[in-house]
């Protein structure tokens, strides 16, 4: 939600100096709960899924196939699109909320009309469920009744099959996440962009820059925090995205959307359990894979400091 | 918004005074609740509970209470993971044949051949819900299907067509159909699973012409794309999308709009279970007359017949906590009166395999086109569903690719053989 | 800017709105006061006679009041969950910033992880079983509260920081123990990250579907969501009725969001001056 998300994600931060006395007042028991729940819960479950990863299971019992599963999946012929599909999906809605998110940012903060109600409106689709807004765009994309495509007619466009034809499928998919979440990074923006202080902005105009070089030298880079942080946080989301591809196309038209949350939740529906749970190692993989070297590379300027 | 909320306040405290009076009753007559889970069509949700109604009038002291679950995929993972987990109702409706042997059933069910009436069932449908081990675990809920097309009868009078024997004969009605300006082949790709008739109802034609194909198949011998009878349905799915005979919205189309397009004559061919007999009376009743079937046809027009369904297994679960009960329940099911029950409730999509149970005379004109072939000798052949444990669940979607021109026929067929050897291996079959 | 311009370009983002984000909404509301006839034919169009109150009705009758059982669960499983995630992810990130040790990387290494590992599905789903939680309410609230862990240690860590440790120094020498000084000095000035935090995670929790449809199966469980899934394919020629049960399980959310407005805004405002 704010820009500190950046300090942990590289994992260095110059540690407070320890003041011995008020140890006891903090105490590492406060991290019991917490932890307890998280290991049992999501841990454990996570270690397991390593070992069932290489195991034909049924839930009852198992059998040992070694690497068998990891090179099942990537026989899968689709598998290859599946990757390929995740790694569009997650540049393309985070790419899109960002330069919307700050465009938003940069309207919603500035002195216009209307603006609460700016703010509101955009920010409303993050509250709808993600079921309820695949099925509303399901709906209004429909190739022939669909409201889009009824209103092209009327300008005399003939729109494509938004969620039928392979090559729009899983852009359109991707243009509803943004109109869902791009208010989340607009608020992101807004506040990053209303802690930047004002006198930097007197200070350039003093010196006389435009509107266009205070916004390239001022605040894009004052903004970077937020960046940050809409960047890590919708590229994770877009990679591990599934409520929406699955309530919009379900993978389809046959298999041209998939992504590989959708062929390991497939996997699991078909009662292919190891299969499902390498299809989540290999996720996981490519998740740490991208936003590890990512963010160490975004951070590299904040630690310089 | 007011409004809305006191609406909703007298409504909840409305039910919760009904959850408890049904509560408080339940206890006072110490009665045994029977849970029943099937799948949320409505025909199935209606056949069950007036299934479940008649039980309860027999047995006094016995409640049914109907669960419902979602269909298709969702509905395979729904059971597979109760059945796994122990938490599967009392009973249980689901499909026999591959997706029975899929759920673990020697593991999971309590075999059933010990019930009083075990000997109504017919022999064809105990070979769908036998276990490795030989014994049977299902009685029949509901009618055999056939699968295969779904036509227009106005459309055929209008245009002078006849019901077609051959592949040929049938491509050439299409080919009229469209000059007469309306969709020939109705596919609706927004529900995937009805993608897959034109493949899996053409078995009739590749049992015809490869006797042991489900055989060597099971044993991962013949494959789909090496065996060029099998690959016949992918390619004419691929054929009647290249020669354009489809409705413009098969891509984004339902289950219920191809029903209603073939009821109301905007197509004229629905490849299709005959079970959609029941949504065309419930979406179209005043066209029920006015849709025909026939079977899918193959090469040659001597050798016409049937690929049939087999209705969904009653099924209990080792978990059952009322195991005599239910066991008087499956009892029941396989009783010409049980027959009467279903057939009164949502009609009857084909012959019961219960012994000496009735069809009425005035069936829809679906359902008296499709007996003619259960009547004569060797007119039909099960799915290979009910004859091989394997049926590959990514079929659906390959199915969809090759009837939208998005992957060949030959390709799709290629495909099916690695989803099918995942499942093979799965199950633990020798040979793969 | 010029009050030109704030017109204009005030003007020209209002039009804008309306059609990008009125219109989808528009649409539910219209398609939820149709009749079933109208509501499939997908159209944009004021409805013929307006059967808002029956649809809701209809779709709270459905199945036994099922809708109404789903908003108990639901309202249930959300307030635990954040219940829970505020108080442990609240200590969880006072620590972790107060206290340096040779816990805090390894703790940052798992807070990390969890925000980016997806969860692993069916081993959870077999523990679960195996400990009695599968398919019971409070082993769907641990699992949320388990899942949304990171992301809330995260913005507390960050805000504890701007929080200057001479307060907490002032309550040491005032004689308080960890537990006072935590609930009674430092969690009350948490309250604009508290705020986001409520908001963020119940949105979250409430709108979840999917770990719903995994660790939840079951009549008496269902979720508010799960009703919507559920009611997609029986509703398959409703629209109305579908359309119908959108609209009312968007109620909640709306409120909390309009409860909290002013303070999200404040809140992540205030989280983002140090960045």
């Amino acid at each position: 939600m704010t820009a500190e998300l950046s300090a942990p994600l590289a994992g260095v931060r110059p540690l407070n100096r320890a003041r011995p006395q008020l140890v006891t007042a903090y105490p590492s028991w406060f991290y019991l709960p917490a932890a307890l729940i998280y290991g049992v819960l999501f841990l454990f479950p996570t270690i397991a899924s390593l070992f069932f990863s290489l195991t034909r299971w049924t839930l009852f019992d198992w059998t040992f196939i070694g690497l068998g599963n990891f090179e099942q999946f990537f026989r899968e012929p689709f598998l290859f699109q599946g990757l390929v599909n995740t790694l569009i999906y997650g540049v393309v809605t985070s790419g899109a909320k960002v330069v919307l998110g700050l465009l938003l940012g940069l309207l919603l903060t500035s002195d216009i009309i209307g603006r609460g109600y700016l703010r509101a409106v955009v920010f409303f689709p993050v509250l709808v469920s993600t079921v309820g807004v695949g099925i509303t765009f399901t709906t209004m994309m429909h190739p022939t009744q669909g409201l889009l495509n009824e209103s092209l007619a009327l300008l005399g466009i003939k729109g494509p099959g938004w969620l039928t034809d392979p090559r729009f499928a899983l852009l359109s998919v991707a243009a509803v996440d943004v109109w869902k979440g791009v208010g989340l990074a607009t608020v992101i923006y807004m506040a990053g962009i209303v802690s930047i202080g004002s006198e930097y902005y007197e200070a350039a105009k003093i010196d006389g820059a435009t509107a266009w070089q205070r916004f390239w030298t001022i605040t894009l880079p004052l903004v970077k925090p937020a960046t940050v942080t809409v960047v890590t946080l919708s590229l994770i989301g877009g990679l591990r995205s599934f409520d929406l591809i699955w309530a919009m196309t379900k993978g389809g038209p046959g298999f041209t959307s998939d992504v590989i949350a959708s062929v390991i939740y497939k996997q699991y529906q078909a009662g292919f359990y190891g299969l499902s749970t390498a299809g989540n190692v290999v996720l996981f993989m490519m998740v740490a894979v991208i936003i590890v070297p990512l963010s160490w590379f975004l951070n590299r300027g904040e630690t310089d400091r | 918004m007011l409004n809305f909320k006191t609406g909703t306040l007298v409504s909840a405290i409305a039910g919760i005074l009904m959850g408890m009076t049904a509560a408080s009753g339940s206890a006072w007559a110490d009665d045994v609740t029977l849970s029943f889970l099937v799948d949320n069509a409505p025909s199935t949700v209606a056949t069950a509970e007036a299934l479940a109604a008649a039980f309860e009038a027999k047995n006094p002291g016995v409640n049914v209470e109907v669960e419902s679950r979602p269909g298709g995929g969702d509905g395979d993972n729904i059971i597979k993971t109760r059945l796994a987990t122990g938490e599967m109702t009392d009973v249980f409706m689901y499909n026999s044949g591959s997706l029975f042997q899929a759920i673990n059933p020697v593991q999971n069910l309590v075999p059933l051949d010990d019930l009083s009436n075990f000997g109504n069932v017919l022999d064809s449908f105990k070979s769908v819900v036998t276990g490795t081990d030989g014994k049977v675990y299902g009685v029949p809920f509901g009618t055999a299907m056939g699968g295969g097309i779904l036509y227009n009868k106005k459309i055929y009078a209008e245009l002078g067509l006849s019901v077609p024997k051959s592949w040929a004969e049938f491509m050439a009605n299409n080919e009229k159909v469209k000059a007469a300006g309306k969709a020939a082949v109705i596919q609706t790709f927004g529900d995937t699973w009805t993608s897959q008739l034109f493949v899996l109802g053409d078995f009739f034609n590749v049992q015809k012409a490869v006797p042991s194909f489900a055989a060597d198949y099971t044993a991962g011998k013949a494959k789909y794309a090496s065996t060029p009878a099998a690959m016949k349905g992918f390619e004419r799915q691929e054929e009647v999308f290249k020669a354009g005979y489809l409705n413009e919205d098969f891509a984004a189309a339902t289950f219920t709009d191809g029903v209603q397009k073939v009821a109301t004559g905007e197509g004229a061919h629905y490849p299709m279970l005959t079970f959609a007999v029941s949504n065309i009376k419930e979406l179209a009743p005043d066209n029920l007359g006015d849709v025909g079937f026939f079977a899918i046809p193959g090469d040659d027009a001597a050798s016409n017949g049937l690929t049939t369904w087999m209705p969904g297994g009653f099924y209990i679960p080792k978990t059952t906590k009322h195991l005599e009960e239910a066991k008087a329940f499956a009892n029941f099911i396989a009783t010409t009166e049980a027959c009467d029950v279903q057939t009164a409730a949502a009609g009857a999509a084909g012959p019961y395999l219960v012994k000496d149970c009735t069809l009425p005379s005035d069936v829809p004109p679906v359902v008296s086109d499709m007996l003619p072939y259960f009547q004569t000798e060797g007119a039909t052949a099960p799915a290979l569903e009910f004859l091989s444990p394997i049926k590959g669940p990514a079929l659906e979607q390959i199915t969809v690719e090759v009837g939208s021109g998005i992957r060949a026929a030959a390709d799709g067929a290629a495909l099916y053989d690695e989803d099918v050897k995942k499942q093979a291996q799965q199950l633990g079959l020798p040979g793969w | 800017m010029n009050r030109a311009r704030r017109y204009i370009v005030g003007g020209v983002a209002i039009v804008a709105s309306i059609f990008v984000f009125l219109v989808p909404f528009a649409f539910i509301i219209l398609t939820a006061m149709k009749d079933k006839k109208q509501a499939a034919l997908r159209e944009f169009s004021w409805p013929k006679e307006i059967h808002l109150w029956d649809n809701i009705v209809e779709v709270i009758e459905t199945r036994d009041y099922q809708l109404l059982t789903a908003f108990v669960n639901s309202s249930i499983i959300t307030v635990a969950s954040v219940t829970l995630l505020v108080i442990f992810g609240a200590m969880v990130g006072f620590v972790l910033q107060r206290r340096p040790s040779r816990w805090t990387k390894i703790v940052s290494f798992f807070v990390l992880a969890g925000l980016i590992m997806p969860p692993a599905v069916v081993p959870t789903i077999w523990l679960m079983q195996s400990i009695g939680l599968f398919k019971t309410m409070h082993g769907f609230v641990l699992v949320q509260v388990a899942y949304g862990l990171s992301f809330t240690v995260l913005l507390f860590k960050n805000f504890v920081s701007t929080i200057p440790r001479e307060l907490d120094e002032a309550a040491i020498i005032d004689g308080a123990g960890p537990v006072r000084l935590f609930f009674q000095v430092v969690l009350p000035l948490l309250k604009p990250v508290v705020v986001t935090v409520i908001v963020v995670q119940a949105v979250a929790i409430f709108n979840d579907f999917t770990n719903a449809l995994y660790y939840l199966p079951g009549k008496q469980n269902v979720t508010v969501q799960l009703t919507l899934f559920n009611f997609q394919s029986q509703f398959l020629t409703q629209f109305n009725l579908l359309f119908a049960n959108i609209l009312l399980i968007t109620i909640p959310p709306l409120l909390v969001y309009m409860f909290f407005n002013r303070q999200i805004v404040a809140g992540m405002t205030a989280g983002a001056v140090k960045g």
